[in-house]
């Protein structure tokens, strides 16, 4: 095990591939000028600035990608993605079942997003969900420095086109990585801790919270088990109800807003296969369907915090247990 | 050194655009009767699709659009296969999956064929990319649009980044005059997108399009240019549509005389009577060859008719690789 920051981990993915596969290659505004020692170990070619124009670079990504080779894209911020939702969504999610299976898209897109910044809406809209509806894509949005490191291999290798959310108050933090290779299938959640009295399930920075939340229920003498789901598509559904079977309580956090988002998903899939097991509603805790604003505070008031999530499963677990 | 393909006949010219349009006219009877959903027909256009498709090598990869019936029959598609995605079999290019609008044959170097106007240019680049990453590979890319998709903004995207980076793509715009239901005049301030290519550095040029050999001469040349410098060129097919947007449609939107005056100028028409005045043809052998695209046209159909529907369970392979 080292001890690195989350950065850290996404450059030490990338170069690893990159060197284990030579037709790995990236490209975006300013990758070459910010990731110069992928510049000097790999040369111009597979190293590149693109002009500030992001339905090209994701469309030269998918046709490159059916092409043979396997390019990793950085978009920076989740909003940019919406210059580029017509060659992700419509070329590299749908290309490959209208010609019949003619064609692949093994590519990457990385970008930024969630609270932490204070940047504002247009630089932090957490827009995932939209991606989990669009046929053809993979979706993942890690937690932990070894996720973000295991993950982004996997994609890399993955031959179908993957989002890859990085939410930005995460860079900096630090985790325990693996020195030897370091692999996390896609659609694999992680049972952070096991629990018997409620099932915490999130993904991205709202991860910590609820770990932040089952200390202090913890001492409560309430026992949480806290679920990661990493990939939102595939989602790891049975980890779900496996859980939600044992606890009979659910509570899915999430800083995106709550309309039609990855919860709606969960909570849906969990009344439609495990009703019987509930001993209470599935509740969501989830950002507010409002633009991200930019003043900390709000941006703070934005997000799922811990406290809430504390409520949440204290109210899931005492009112509904002598009801 | 690099050499360009042999000139084909002006005879082979002929007969690939008879067989486009005996293919498209079958397909607009079928569409009449509702059971070809999204024909796009290129009746009137056939020479801008085997003038350039003939300039280019087998190794050569081409990106087309919606209306691609001509692109890929001149490239040696087989009619039946085309039928039978249109109509949804499984014996289709695209296991019936595509239909009419998203035909892609990657044997046949025909790749990822999109229907978002402009789709295609987005995916030129990196089809291109692949080729110049690939040691000893001197094919390029052809990809054709329409003068509608050069006003997407991914029209100027894909022109500025293949020449910054030097990629081997041939733009083909085949300028028809029409973006569907709207004329070309009301949405560009000039009458040849050429000149928006040539603002983005590139060598651009404008062709008769209605003239296959002239196509072809214009094509090989720049096909020529390509393979030796590694940059990006466009070509512009000055042409017209002389049917509806798609099947059925009863263009009382266009002007009868423009209309009349461009159907005058039909491409095989134009081609045949040159022909005739240099005696390589006489009307026995026209109609040699009209007889002949038919026969093929035929049993097209018949292959088409008598294929299978895919399985229910074919809708949900080919989602992921
Ligand atoms: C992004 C997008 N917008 C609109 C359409 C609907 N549409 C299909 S073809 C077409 C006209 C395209 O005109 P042009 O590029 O000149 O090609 P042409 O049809 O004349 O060959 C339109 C508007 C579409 N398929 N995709
Ligand atoms: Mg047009």
């Amino acid at each position: 095990m080292s001890r690195i920051t989350v950065n850290e981990a996404i450059a030490q993915a990338i170069a690893e591939e990159m060197r284990r596969d030579s037709s790995v290659l990236m490209f975006g505004e300013g990758v070459a000028t910010k990731r110069g020692e992928l510049v000097a170990e790999f040369g111009a070619a597979r190293v590149r600035n693109t002009p500030l124009a992001e339905g090209i670079i994701a469309g030269t990504a998918a046709g490159a990608a059916a092409s043979g080779l396997r390019p990793i894209v950085d978009l920076l911020f989740a909003p940019f993605l919406c210059y580029a939702m017509d060659e992700i969504v419509n070329s590299a999610g749908k290309l490959r079942y209208l010609s019949g299976g003619q064609f692949r898209f093994p590519l990457v897109v990385l970008v930024q997003s969630g609270a932490g910044w204070a940047v504002g809406a247009q630089h932090n809209h957490n827009l995932e969900a939209w991606f989990v509806h669009s046929p053809g894509l993979k979706v993942v949005m890690p937690s932990s420095a070894a996720d973000f490191k295991g993950l982004l291999k996997a994609a890399i290798r993955d031959d179908n086109p993957v989002l890859f959310f990085m939410d930005l108050a995460l860079g900096y933090q630090s985790g325990e990585v693996p020195a030897s290779e370091h692999l996390v299938p896609l659609g694999c959640a992680a049972t952070l801790r096991e629990g018997s009295d409620v099932t915490l399930v999130s993904y991205a920075k709202t991860v910590q919270h609820c770990v932040a939340a089952a200390d202090t229920l913890a001492e409560q003498g309430i026992s949480a088990e806290i679920i990661d789901l990493r990939s939102l598509k595939p989602l790891d559904e049975a980890a779900i109800l496996a859980s939600v079977r044992k606890t009979g309580r659910i509570v899915v956090v999430h800083e995106a807003s709550r309309l039609c988002g990855v919860g709606a998903e969960v909570a849906a899939f969990v009344a439609e296969h495990a009703f019987e097991a509930l001993r209470g509603p599935v509740r969501r805790l989830t950002g507010p369907d409002t633009p991200a604003p930019s003043s900390w505070p709000l941006e703070q008031a934005f997000v799922p915090q811990a406290d809430a999530i504390v409520a949440a499963a204290r109210d899931l677990v005492g009112t509904r247990e002598h009801a | 050194m690099h050499h360009s393909e042999p000139a084909p006949s002006p005879l082979v010219l002929l007969e690939t655009m008879m067989l486009i349009r005996a293919y498209e006219e079958t397909l607009i009877g079928i569409a009449a009767g509702g059971n070809a959903p999204g024909t796009c027909t290129s009746v009137g256009q056939e020479a801008a699709a085997v003038g350039v498709v003939h300039a280019l090598a087998a190794r050569d990869r081409i990106l087309t659009n919606h209306r691609s019936a001509g692109h890929l029959l001149a490239r040696g598609a087989e009619p039946g296969r085309m039928i039978a995605e249109v109509l949804g079999k499984r014996t289709g290019y695209c296991k019936g999956k595509s239909g009419s609008l998203h035909i892609s044959a990657a044997e046949l170097g025909v790749v990822l064929t999109s229907t978002i106007v402009g789709g295609e240019l987005s995916l030129a680049p990196g089809v291109a990319l692949a080729r110049t990453m690939t040691p000893r590979d001197d094919g390029i890319v052809a990809t054709f649009f329409g003068d509608g998709a050069a006003c997407e903004g991914v029209f100027h995207e894909s022109l500025n980044l293949a020449v910054v980076w030097k990629l081997p793509i041939l733009y083909v715009c085949e300028n028809n005059e029409w973006q569907a239901f709207v004329h070309r005049r009301e949405t560009m301030p000039m009458a040849q997108v050429r000149d928006w290519a040539a603002a983005h550095g590139l060598v651009a040029e404008s062709v008769d399009g209605n003239d296959a050999e002239a196509v072809h001469a214009a094509a090989a040349r720049l096909v020529t240019r390509i393979r030796a410098t590694g940059e990006p060129a466009f070509l512009e097919t000055l042409t017209y549509r002389t049917r509806g947007h798609f099947e059925p449609d009863d263009q009382s939107y266009v002007d009868p005389a423009e209309l009349a005056a461009w159907r005058a100028r039909d491409p095989i028409e134009l081609l045949a009577n040159r022909l005739r005045a240099a005696g390589r043809l006489d009307d026995v052998h026209l109609a040699q060859i009209r007889a002949h695209v038919r026969s093929v046209i035929d049993e097209a159909v018949a292959f088409a008719n008598a294929s299978p529907y895919p399985e229910p369970a074919e809708l949900f392979t080919d989602v992921y690789a």
